[in-house]
């Protein structure tokens, strides 16, 4: 690009967007394409915006955000596979007045920490769980997750998920808007600048709830891609997840101030 | 001195617990230790203390909510019986390797498998030789009375926080459920959020502007920083070895004869010790109090003064391995063990220290 | 002093509870005192005991097969027991429901019928304090008014009304145990 004309677009006046400080400057380690990198972003954003960097502690997970301690400048703990709701539950606790949130995968969430997702949820814990489902195990390469669609191919369910051998795919999110313990379960994306900032928003009505204490654990389920594990390129993966997972997983509201919609 | 309780061992340790200003307590019921979390639940501490008392959906869970709060710089607790402690290894692996303080109760059942109800020592060697995956050391506690599961419960969590490491209370089901005199110490009040950051600099306590923000984890995936790590983790462990040996001996200074045995198999043997005693056997009691560091240098003292030594657990002989690693050979080293959830008579010790010592 | 009691029944009968009096007992009196019950699968109606040690000095062995005093409520615990006094201890036995009674004679044995005497008074939940009365008869190793503050101590205050009725209990198992050999 032509130096002068760079110059002019990159100035204080044409500034319409800045990075939060809340992101570190550590290059992402999603493959590009990936909704983690969105949904890191507008996390960190909300926090930023309500000034609650100094109450925020959050969890890591196993699974491809196992890092995102690495982009998220705030307080982190890494927790083990499927844990991060108990880690979270013992901060709370001990915490009241803090910022709480887990950010967890489908394998860690819906598979090996359905225990902990469930019994936080009907404790009626006061933190935020983000919940990214792809549909696969992305960071072990590719494998059959809980909420793999029907028929859909993986690492392990190479010739698509039979589902009277495999099981069905699990419905966490409204699973868990049946437990009186929850108190506003959303269902969002971040494929578009539309779906960025419908979550952005329930982000922002879920950290309101909890900085107010409102009763019950807030829930949200960004519905992602994974174009590396379905073996696509973004664009495809995101149409792919628009035809095929949106169906199954259908966006939108389920639970909002403690009442199913 | 304090107030006198007759208190069985497991509402001691939930009452020196309350009173030593610990956070909370996150638990999960198993016989035979459940008398922990009842007590707990019964005596209100948020009351009391503002100590927070939950019971959890699983151990696994108990175990990483007491991460979750330690990562935070709480004072946090959970207590199980052996099947239980088998699940909380993989929280208490990744405790070790994030280098959280922490307390663990184990009031040891029969083993393998569901095992029994009845009082054991057979999870000495998951104590003390690490348990779960990875190289790591827990300090590991062995009170043999009432009074000690009431006093260890502030040792444990001072040592716990002097080392950032957590620490594992050894009890069985004797300790657990017998009631004795305790001497209860005056309650002290919970650091408050103040004191907890100043003495907690590490802790994930929400990133004010002043300060890099604070990661607890135990994951490196760059394997030259993770035997940095481990490197580090070793000294640690050294160090401890070095400074925190704790041990009893009950008439040593003359003994031809040395009886070594922990928690309620100490109990036992010193009355053995006395019954030898008044059989003209010159008989005397070294009790490890930390299992982990074990007093070798002690051990290693003794066996250059009495003629033989006899480790006396409940189990299939698993501290007798770390005695025979202290004594290197000098002097016979026996092993009388009852398993599954029986426990030895003191005649029966003496029988055995005559046979398998003595020669008869 | 080192007294080493085993007290032994069903399950039900306030065993593990006259233990807990007899401990708290001690400490009124200052002694050292344990107090180790066999847990477990036991309810209501298997067998239940407890061993209890007072002593002057630190208590070694919580968990004994010899013992100075057996305080035996079936015929279960007949059978275990009996052989495990000491030479020169004492038995002390309610013959309710006894078979075959106690035969040793190296050893004391006092029988004392407190089921019936409960019943007659019409207070079956004493029963286990006019046994211990009848053992504080036979070895007053702890005075009437500590034993009272023991059992202050260890009912919790909504049961202290009851205090007066276990009091006339152990009054009662004074005066009705009996030697029996």
């Amino acid at each position: 690009m032509d130096e002068k004309l760079y110059k002019e677009i990159v100035s204080e006046e044409n500034l319409v967007y800045t990075k939060t400080s809340l992101l570190t400057d550590k290059v992402l380690s999603y493959c590009p394409g990936c909704g983690h990198g969105t949904a890191h972003r507008i996390l960190m954003e909300v926090i930023d915006e309500m000034g609650l960097q100094k109450d925020t502690i959050g969890i890591a997970p196993v699974g491809c955000s196992v890092l995102a301690y690495e982009f998220m400048n705030v307080d982190m703990q890494q927790a083990a596979h499927g844990r991060a709701p108990a880690l979270a539950t013992g901060i709370k606790r001990t915490w009241p007045n803090k910022f709480v949130f887990t950010y967890q995968g489908d394998g860690d969430l819906a598979a090996i920490g359905t225990a902990e997702t469930i019994h936080a949820c009907n404790r009626g814990e006061n933190f935020l769980i983000v919940f990214i489902n792809n549909g696969i195990y992305g960071m072990t390469g590719g494998q059959m997750a809980p909420t793999t669609l029907p028929g859909m191919k993986t690492s392990t369910s190479p010739y698509g998920r039979d589902t009277l051998l495999m099981g069905f795919p699990l419905k966490m999110t409204e699973l868990v808007a049946e437990l009186p313990g929850t108190y506003f379960v959303t269902r969002q994306a971040v494929h578009t600048p539309a779906n960025v900032r419908k979550t952005k928003k329930a982000i922002r009505m879920a950290v309101e709830n909890q900085v107010s204490k409102k009763p019950g654990l807030s829930f949200i389920e960004i519905v992602s891609n994974c174009n590396s594990g379905w073996k696509m390129t973004p664009t495809q993966a995101n149409q792919w997840m628009v035809d095929n997972m949106f169906p199954y997983y259908p966006l939108g509201d389920i639970k909002v101030d403690g009442n199913k919609l | 001195m304090g107030e006198l309780k007759l208190m069985k061992g497991n509402e001691a340790i939930a009452e020196a617990a309350i009173r030593a200003g610990v956070d909370a307590y996150f638990g999960y019921p198993i016989t035979p230790q459940s008398e922990v979390i009842e007590y707990f639940m019964a005596e209100k501490p948020h009351e009391r203390t503002g100590m927070v008392v939950l019971q959890a959906e699983s151990e696994v869970a108990a175990i990483n909510m007491v991460y979750g709060a330690a990562a935070s710089g709480k004072k946090a607790m959970t207590s199980s019986s052996s099947p239980g402690i088998s699940l909380k290894m993989e929280g208490i692996s990744y405790m070790a390797g994030a280098e959280l303080p922490g307390v663990i109760l184990n009031v040891v059942r029969g083993g393998p498998g569901l095992g029994t109800i009845q009082p054991s020592q057979a999870d000495y060697f998951q104590a003390t030789k690490g348990g779960g995956h990875g190289d790591y050391r827990l300090i590991v506690l062995a009170p043999s009375s009432v009074q000690e599961m009431a006093d260890f419960v502030k040792l444990a969590f001072d040592l716990s926080f002097k080392y950032r490491n957590p620490v594992m209370i050894l009890s069985d089901g004797v300790i657990g459920q017998m009631m004795e005199k305790v001497e209860l110490s005056a309650p002290v009040p919970r650091r408050t959020e103040e004191e907890l950051i100043r003495e907690c600099p590490w802790a994930t306590t929400g990133k004010p502007a002043g300060r890099e923000r604070n990661i607890i984890t135990s994951l490196n995936l760059d394997p030259a920083k993770q035997e940095q790590h481990n490197i580090h983790l070793q000294e640690k462990y050294r160090q401890i070895e070095a400074s925190e040996v704790r041990f009893e001996k009950f008439h040593c200074d003359d003994a031809e004869y040395l009886i070594m045995a922990y928690g309620s198999s100490a109990r036992i043997s010193q009355k053995s010790v006395q019954i030898a005693r008044a059989k003209g056997i010159k008989a005397g009691l070294l009790r490890p109090i930390t299992l982990f560091p074990f007093p070798k240098d002690e051990v290693n003292k003794l066996a250059g003064q009495v003629k033989g030594i006899l480790n006396v657990e409940m189990n299939a002989g698993q501290m007798v391995e770390d005695i025979r690693l202290a004594v290197a050979g000098k002097i016979p080293v026996e092993h009388h063990g009852r398993m599954g959830g029986m426990i030895p008579s003191p005649e029966e010790i003496v029988t055995a220290l005559e046979k398998k010592l003595i020669g008869g | 002093m080192t007294e080493e009691i085993i007290i032994a029944g069903f399950g039900g009968q306030g065993v593990l509870s006259m233990g807990k009096i007899l401990a708290y007992s001690g400490i009124m009196q200052d002694q050292e005192v344990s107090w180790m019950p066999s847990y477990g699968p036991e309810m209501r109606g298997g067998t239940a005991n407890v061993t209890v040690i007072l002593s002057d000095e630190r208590i070694s062995s919580p968990i004994l097969t010899r013992y100075d005093t057996a305080i035996i409520l079936n015929q279960q615990s007949m059978d275990k027991f009996e052989p495990m006094v000491k030479p020169g201890g004492t038995l002390i036995y309610d013959g309710n429901g006894i078979t075959r009674h106690p035969e040793r004679k190296d050893i004391k044995i006092y029988r004392i019928d407190a089921a019936d005497e409960a019943a007659r008074m019409g207070l079956a939940k004493i029963f286990n304090m006019i046994v211990l009365g009848g053992y504080l008869k036979v070895k007053p190793l702890v005075s009437l008014e500590n034993v009272i503050q023991g059992l202050k101590k260890s009912l919790p205050a909504r049961y202290h009304h009851l205090i007066p009725d276990n009091e006339k209990a152990l009054h009662r198992g004074m005066e009705i145990i009996a030697e029996a050999n």
